[in-house]
């Protein structure tokens, strides 16, 4: 047996992606909570717990566009332009929410703070919603003739993509309320816990519509979920997100501190292999798999033989760097110890 | 016709491409540089066990971070744009260029998230040994990442160890071939080489302005100091890479190097023209002053050896904006000039003992203080815009090679680009200059170790560093 580095190359990619959803999830999360946390200490707060850690997040993101490029290209050259306006005003949500960030600390006075936080805020917002519109544009299906995209540049604009953006946001403020949980205390913490289980319901409510609407998408989708005996062979996933769901509540009337995020993390992964298992083997749906989709094998090979001793290298320093800010982040504190 | 047709999808997204990547390597051009520059000051301190080097390095790393992140932040649009606007391209040409690129990534973010944050951790936490290491690294690390740019950009420019198919697209045929192309060399060497001098240009500046207000400080005479060897040195060694870069290219892309020099004929003791006009229409350079038999001299190595012109090439060959392509390589030219003027007159004042006392030299350095920046973007100006009607040259062409994305669409994310970038990038600018303006004095706090520390390329604000020395918690000093 040959060894399949496509499909190695599809999981590295699928884990990069979604180390990025989950990671500048709870970041993008802390500034779509800021509206909802007046004070300008609690927002200094806020923003210390993600301080160490965010631009590092976002690199992922770089990762995945680049990966999918170099290993994806046939993905990557109609999933671009088919996106073409969601992914840019995401890209310059980003690089103004970046700046935003920095400046705040630099801001003299705290109304060019105040003016720093609203644009951090919805930077937030904004990139957050577009990745939901890309996610639900993307499984609706792209029309593709030949190697190009071939559909128009509003076909992503879909009562459906409107809805998985809506989600998106509901599910990083979910990430972003369970992550103040674990890194806050006092005041803020028990704010973070009624935030966490307002945006759970809606979460929930967000992933059950989803779910419930990705049958009508098409016949593919209504064939892997549906039909006997894939029924079966699906029926885990829902079944694990009502339990989660349920350890969630629990946890949060317990005041368990690090359970939520857990449960956040779960909900997330489970909802990503439930999109995987609709999609698989398929990476630009409807039509090219992820096979149709491989660049040159002698390429795969080149860049793999790279990636498998500096990705991990990269996983220990990330994990180290979480190590080493470990703990609760004092209000009033100027910063980590 | 009317006034406000929109411009063509293709030349939209050249544009949009031509303002994002300018923006972008306005900071990796002055962070290459400095890595190394730190390296070189945290070597020398932990060498000599001098403090000015120590305050001096940490003056600069509070830049460098702010750069870095500057860099990283407009770096992530890049990664999305081939996709964006040149979707065939990337189509084509990913089995190619997408390891090289991927390794970029891969060298850039273990850089990044690697050993940036040890060198922000700062030298109290991590020891001196590991903290002059990380330093290395980082300076490798962005070596290693302009290797793979370059190696990219230098396939594009003469594409060499790949096979094309009959559906056009590329297949790499012998990764040593492709990484190592012809012209990679020395478009790497000119490209670092003129990283370095953009730094020392700007370093040299703010030693200046410092040294204008108070000539004694030791650590402005530390800096200016050496910036001016590094003039007086690297300018001319650009100028003979440069040179050889161009013989290169005259080998590989002889209409590039042919609207450079503003030949139309071929014609033998060709002159280097210094002015003039280039018109495309009429087939001659108007208002042309030149030096005889010069041309023929640098690009042959004889005086009377023959210089092909642009009409001995296939008109659909020429470069698209020859205008562009020749003053940008002039105002390279002329900039480089006034660098080796620049390091030569302080070459001969530090002789006579008069390097800190001579305040017109200084004010020419602050005046200089960006010309490695506008230098280095005019050479990539020479060398994309040359390499134009192609994007991979004398294969495939830059109308083949855009996405089918409709121009509205295209024109509205180029506004928004420009808008969002100009007020984002202005500010961070705007910051620069105010680190720049402040003096470096002894028992630089650097990056402080008790306020928030991020991962890559952040420094808290002065106003809190303030704040926390007003706590009365002193700032953490290492021995010195």
């Amino acid at each position: 047996m040959s060894l399949d580095l496509t499909l190695i190359w599809a999981l590295l990619i699928a884990t990069a992606v979604f180390l990025y959803v989950v990671m500048d999830g709870f970041d993008l999360g802390v500034g779509i909570l800021f509206p909802a946390v007046r004070g300008k200490a609690e927002r200094d707060v806020m923003v210390n717990t993600v301080a160490p850690v965010w631009d590092g997040n976002e690199t992922w993101l770089i990762l995945g566009g680049g990966g999918l490029f170099a290993v994806f290209p046939l993905a990557y050259a109609t999933i671009l332009p088919a996106l073409y306006m969601p992914l840019i005003l995401m890209l310059l949500a980003l690089v103004f929410r970046g700046v935003a960030f920095e400046m705040r600390f630099r801001a003299a006075t705290l109304r060019s703070q105040a003016v720093w936080d609203r644009s951090f805020s919805w930077g937030s917002y904004v990139a957050a919603f577009c990745q939901g519109i890309c996610l639900g544009a993307l499984v609706q299906g792209i029309r593709v003739e030949g190697r190009a995209y071939a559909g128009g540049w509003w076909n992503w604009l879909t009562p459906f993509s409107l809805l998985t953006g809506a989600a998106l946001v509901a599910g990083y403020g979910l990430l972003g309320a369970c992550w103040l949980i674990w890194k806050t205390e006092g005041e803020l913490q028990l704010r973070a816990y009624r935030l966490a289980r307002r945006l759970g319901y809606v979460t929930l409510a967000a992933i059950v519509i989803v779910s419930a609407a990705m049958p009508f998408l098409s016949a593919a989708f209504r064939a892997r979920w549906i039909a006997w005996p894939n029924l079966v062979l699906a029926a885990p996933v829902p079944i694990l997100v009502a339990l989660l769901a349920w350890r969630f509540f629990v946890a949060l009337d317990r005041r368990a501190e690090v359970m939520p995020f857990l449960c956040a993390l779960g909900l997330f992964l489970l909802s990503y292999v439930g999109l995987g298992i609709s999609l698989w083997p398929m990476i630009v749906p409807p039509a090219i798999t992820i096979w149709d989709a491989a660049t040159h094998p002698s390429s795969q090979a080149f860049l793999l033989a790279g990636a498998v001793v500096l990705v991990p290298m990269v996983l220990v320093y990330t994990g180290y760097v979480y190590w080493l800010f470990r703990g609760k982040v004092a209000a009033g504190a100027p910063g980590y110890h | 016709m009317s006034a406000l047709e929109l411009p063509s999808a293709v030349n939209l997204a050249r544009a949009q491409f031509a303002l994002t990547i300018v923006w972008h390597f306005l900071f990796p051009a002055f962070t290459i540089g400095l890595a190394s520059y730190l390296a070189v000051l945290e070597g020398f301190w932990l060498r000599t066990g001098k403090a000015v080097y120590l305050d001096t390095y940490r003056y600069w790393l509070r830049i460098f971070a702010i750069a870095f992140a500057m860099g990283v932040v407009s770096g992530l649009v890049m990664s999305y744009q081939f996709g964006t606007n040149w979707s065939v391209f990337a189509d084509r040409t990913a089995p190619v260029l997408g390891p090289l690129l991927g390794y970029e990534v891969l060298t850039a973010f273990f850089l990044e998230a690697g050993f940036l944050g040890v060198m922000l951790f700062g030298l109290e936490r991590v020891g001196k040994r590991l903290h002059f290491l990380a330093t290395c690294l980082v300076a490798g690390g962005t070596l290693t990442s302009a290797f793979w740019i370059l190696s990219a950009n230098s396939w594009m420019q003469t594409p060499t160890g790949h096979v094309v198919g009959p559906d056009g697209r590329f297949a790499p045929a012998d990764w040593w071939a492709i990484v190592f192309n012809p012209s990679f060399p020395y478009r790497f060497a000119h490209t670092v080489t003129g990283a370095y001098l953009t730094t020392a240009m700007i370093v040299g500046a703010v030693g200046a302005w410092h040294l204008l207000r108070d000539r004694a400080n030791p650590r402005a005479r530390l800096m200016f100091s050496m910036a001016m060897w590094m003039a007086a040195v690297v300018a001319p060694a650009q100028m003979i890479i440069g040179d050889l870069h161009g013989g290169n290219s005259y080998q590989h892309q002889p209409a590039k190097v042919a609207a450079m020099e503003g030949h139309f004929e071929s014609e033998r003791r060709a002159p280097a023209i210094l002015f003039g006009w280039p018109d495309a229409e009429a087939g001659l350079v108007r208002d042309r002053i030149g030096i005889p038999g010069l041309a023929s001299l640098y690009l042959t190595h004889d005086l009377d050896g023959e210089v092909r012109g642009l009409k001995d090439m296939p008109r659909e060959t020429w470069p698209t904006n020859l205008p562009l392509v020749f003053w940008s390589f002039r105002v390279m030219v002329g900039l480089g000039l006034l660098m080796i003027a620049l390091g030569l007159a302080a070459l001969w004042l530090r002789r006579h003992g008069r390097l800190y006392e001579s305040p017109w030299l200084h004010r020419f350095a602050v005046g200089m203080g960006p010309s490695g920046l506008i230098a280095v973007t005019a050479g990539w100006t020479v060398t994309e815009a040359g390499r134009q009607p192609f994007t991979v040259y004398g294969v495939l062409r830059t109308a083949d090679s855009v996405s089918p994305v409709a121009a509205p669409a295209v024109a509205a994310s180029l506004a928004a680009f420009a808008i969002v970038y100009l007020a984002v990038f202005g500010a961070g600018i705007w910051y620069l200059l105010h680190l720049f303006n402040q003096v470096p004095h002894a028992h630089e706090p650097g990056p402080p170790t008790d306020q928030p520390i991020r991962t890559a390329g952040i420094t808290p604000a002065p106003v809190l560093i303030a704040g926390a020395v007003a706590d009365g918690r002193p700032l953490a000093q290492p021995a010195e």
